[in-house]
């Protein structure tokens, strides 16, 4: 950290050594205290937009649990469920079974491909309007400014010693937080039982421990997270304004201070005109700032914290119709657009913006994980076969030199009533099946019940005589599985499964 | 590496005044709760390691206030296990083996009890898909040399095969008759060459009607007259297709000059009663079990 100068080219007789102390009173602080953030109350169409979105968002948490949706026998009735001990996802008509998982999977494609095709649109539209954080962030600040005021009512309370109105005030504050924050945690497990049953055990004390504490944990955080850590979460905790900085290009909608119009900011604008100063927009009035949840100033441009929530656009559309001025001095726009108003350029922006190539791809994309998801949900069986063979050993050789392999077969009925099924084997000759664990159950076929939404194994041996199979060492064939009586006008379902019969391949060891 | 803090334009925060190749390193403060949440964990790990097994030590890591360990876990997990059990087992064990396969839960249970047993006692000799090998039988073809009724094969698992600690154990001889002198080799000839044909193997005609009198004269007493073996002596059939020591005529000779005969422990031992049921339904399952003596 010492750089010493030569000396050869210094008159003085001490050498000189250009040391700075690293450990200076003044660049000491390495720890930074969370400076509380106050935002004042925003009117106008970007916050009365955000607030449908609040309303909208936590309706459908609040209100999916509890929506019913009729299904035949036992399978239960709740629209939206996660059935883990029964291994089942519900969604409306749609039920998922494990092996199914793959629907989630597209879901989740779609999902990350939706936010790089928004984003790549509209910037950090989900950071500012939709992301879980943002909207009980909003919520718990509705409810600070309902018992304590607006922004600056609040500042005065935290300065304000103790006392009983301060004590009573913060007291009702921290019980509404920590009763949203247990109907959060509250009805998050919802989702994965019967909400009014596990609702009655829930308040009866009789619910699984794991959901009491399911909904402890999501009571903290909720609390914790929108109570008190709020932009501290998006700044130091959260991975997605990095990537999705990553993802904004020049021609993405990004909220932004037009500083080509605004600058240079005069706080008193009459006086600098009567001087003849350049007089920007910009009355330097700070509405932009008292109403930032993050803390910024968006005139300092595009930055990390910004969420681009747009609530400083409201802020100063009301200062700019108060002056007289157009609106949109703050507004979204793009960078390219920014760079040619800087320019000297007067371009607006307009919805041709919204197609390029970057952005038709993600949507082509979307698009068609969407239909191919859709197009295998449309054409999915209600009867599935699996089959897995024997493996160890192969195959037997019985006394009267015949050849038997094993198999479990598989056979899921997804259907909500008991249907029967046919087993039999094609391509295979000679072949005679036996039931594992059915004493007597030898033949050609088996007629195999299975109950409703349920998967049902059976052992199978099968076992062949014919010279042609046994000299082979590996012969193709097929099991067919075949409806018996379906209910209703429903057509009756075939599946088939191709299969390998293994016959020993040692035919040369005795001639070697 | 020059030393030299200078205010960044853009953020206006200090920088560390450590450049490398011109990037250089904001001195930004960390948020102070990240320094309490270090704090809450260095905290959270003492009351760990006072609580649990933690601090390794000559003569053994330090115990935890808890009593804690894995072992310990593991032998109530096991203990629960075995208590959840107690009735299905204890049914096992009092129903006799027709019985327990009449009922498809029981038999689910002796299947797959049998299969965990098979894994640990059996396969060492009979192999992991108990496909055995030569000298060992393969217990999924329908052949038994002492029975394969489930009831044939609990007596065979429970007192062994010719096992000397078990006076109930199942026990026969085949005469050494060459190495005893008791036939020539021309005679071992001709009477292995009749073996063969009566799996109908090709074999020498001539030596073979040779050999039928032989057979009838020194095998047919444990081997029957018609070569299909006696299970009251575990005398194997030799009219099938598959042979314990080898099915060449070199193979035939071998056994009848100097026998090999198997060896299996009785497992009254190491198993109790429900689990000796279990491994004979299990096995009886493999495939070649056969039907249970009707009463």
């Amino acid at each position: 950290m010492v750089q010493i100068i030569n000396t050869l080219d210094t008159p003085h007789e001490v050498d000189r050594e250009e040391a700075v102390p690293v450990n200076k009173a003044e660049n000491r602080s390495l720890y930074a205290s969370r400076e509380a953030i106050h935002p004042k109350a925003a009117h106008g169409r970007f916050r009365r937009f955000k607030w449908a979105v609040v309303v909208i968002l936590l309706g459908i948490y609040y209100i999916s649990p509890w929506l019913r949706w009729t299904r035949p026998g036992d399978a239960p009735d709740q629209a939206i469920l996660i059935d883990m001990a029964n291994r089942r996802f519900y969604f409306f008509f749609i039920e998922i079974w494990p092996q199914e998982f793959y629907y989630v999977a597209g879901l989740l494609i779609m999902a990350g491909v939706g936010l790089f095709l928004v984003t790549s649109l509209f910037g950090r539209a989900w950071c500012g309007y939709a992301c879980p954080q943002t909207v009980w962030t909003d919520l718990y600040i509705w409810v600070e400014s309902k018992i304590e005021g607006d922004r600056n009512a609040r500042f005065k309370l935290d300065a304000a010693p103790w006392s009983v109105s301060k004590l009573s005030k913060r007291g009702l504050k921290m019980l509404v937080w920590l009763l949203i924050a247990i109907a959060t945690g509250g009805f998050w497990v919802f989702y994965f039982a019967d909400a009014p049953t596990l609702f009655h055990e829930l308040i009866t004390g009789q619910a699984p421990s794991v959901a009491y504490w399911t909904i402890a944990i999501l009571t903290a955080t909720t609390f914790t997270f929108a109570g008190f850590m709020r932009e501290q979460v998006c700044t130091y905790m959260c991975p997605w304004p990095r990537i999705q900085g990553a993802m904004l290009d020049e021609e993405s909608l990004v909220v932004t201070y037009n500083a080509w119009r605004g600058e240079p900011r005069h706080s008193g604008r009459k006086k600098a005109e009567a001087q003849g100063l350049k007089v920007g927009d910009c009355i330097d009035c700070n509405a932009c700032v008292a109403v930032c949840p993050m803390g910024i100033d968006i005139r300092d441009g595009n930055q990390l914290e910004c969420i681009n929530c747009a609530l400083c656009i409201d802020a100063c559309d009301a200062v700019m119709d108060k002056i007289g001025k157009p609106r949109g001095l703050i507004n979204y726009t793009t960078s390219d657009l920014y760079a040619a108003n800087v320019a000297g350029k007067n371009e607006h922006w307009n919805w041709r913006h919204l197609i390029r190539p970057r952005t038709l791809i993600y949507f082509t994309a979307w698009v068609g994980v969407g239909l191919a998801m859709l197009f295998t949900l449309l054409h999915r069986t209600q009867l599935d076969v699996n089959v897995v063979p024997d493996r160890n050993p192969l195959f037997v050789t019985l006394s009267d030199g015949a050849i038997r392999n094993g198999y479990t077969i598989k056979i899921l009925n997804k259907r909500q009533e008991p249907r029967t099924f046919r087993l039999s084997i094609d391509d295979l000759p000679g072949a005679m099946m036996e039931m594992v664990g059915v004493s007597g159950a030898k033949g050609t076929s088996f007629d195999i019940a299975v109950e409703p939404d349920k998967l049902k194994a059976v052992k199978i041996y099968v076992s062949t005589n014919d010279a042609k199979i046994i000299e082979h060492e590996r012969s193709h064939f097929e099991f067919k599985v075949e409806e018996l009586d379906p209910k209703g006008d429903v057509p009756a379902e075939t599946a088939t499964y191709d299969a390998l019969f293994h016959g020993p391949d040692d035919k040369g060891e005795d001639k070697d | 590496m020059a030393t030299h803090i200078e205010k960044d334009d853009v953020s206006g925060t200090a920088t560390t005044g450590h450049t490398w190749d011109g990037i250089k390193e904001l001195n930004t403060p960390l948020p102070k709760w990240w320094l309490y949440t270090f704090y809450a964990c260095v905290i959270w790990a003492i009351g760990y390691t006072i609580l649990y097994p933690a601090w390794p030590l000559p003569g053994g890591a330090t115990q935890g206030v808890l009593g804690w360990s894995s072992r310990g876990q593991l032998e109530q997990q096991m203990a629960a296990v075995a208590a959840s059990q107690k009735e299905t087992v204890d049914k096992i064990a009092a129903m006799s083996l027709p019985d327990i396969m009449k009922d498809p839960k029981l038999l689910a249970y002796a299947q797959a009890g049998g299969a965990a047993a098979f894994k640990v006692n059996c396969v060492q000799c009979h192999g992991a898909g108990a496909a055995g090998g030569k000298g060992y039988p393969n217990l999924n073809d329908d052949d038994w040399l002492w029975g394969g009724t489930p009831d044939a094969i609990y007596t065979t698992l429970k007192h062994g095969i010719r096992y000397t600690d078990d006076p109930e154990t199942r026990d026969s001889q085949m005469p050494s008759f060459g190495v005893d002198g008791i036939l020539t080799p021309e005679q071992i000839d001709q009477v292995a060459n009749y073996v063969m044909t009566l799996s109908g193997e090709t074999a020498d005609a001539g030596k073979a009607e040779a050999g039928k009198q032989i057979f009838a004269e020194n095998c047919a007493a444990c081997h029957a007259d018609d070569g299909k073996g006696n299970r009251d002596f575990g005398a194997p059939n030799l009219t099938d297709k598959l042979w314990l020591y080898g099915g060449t005529i070199d193979d035939v000779k071998a056994q009848l000059n100097k026998p090999s005969m198997g060896v299996m422990p009785g497992w009254t031992k190491r198993l109790d009663d429900a689990e000796i049921k279990e491994l004979a339904i299990y096995v009886h399952s493999l495939g070649g079990g056969e039907a249970p003596a009707t009463q």
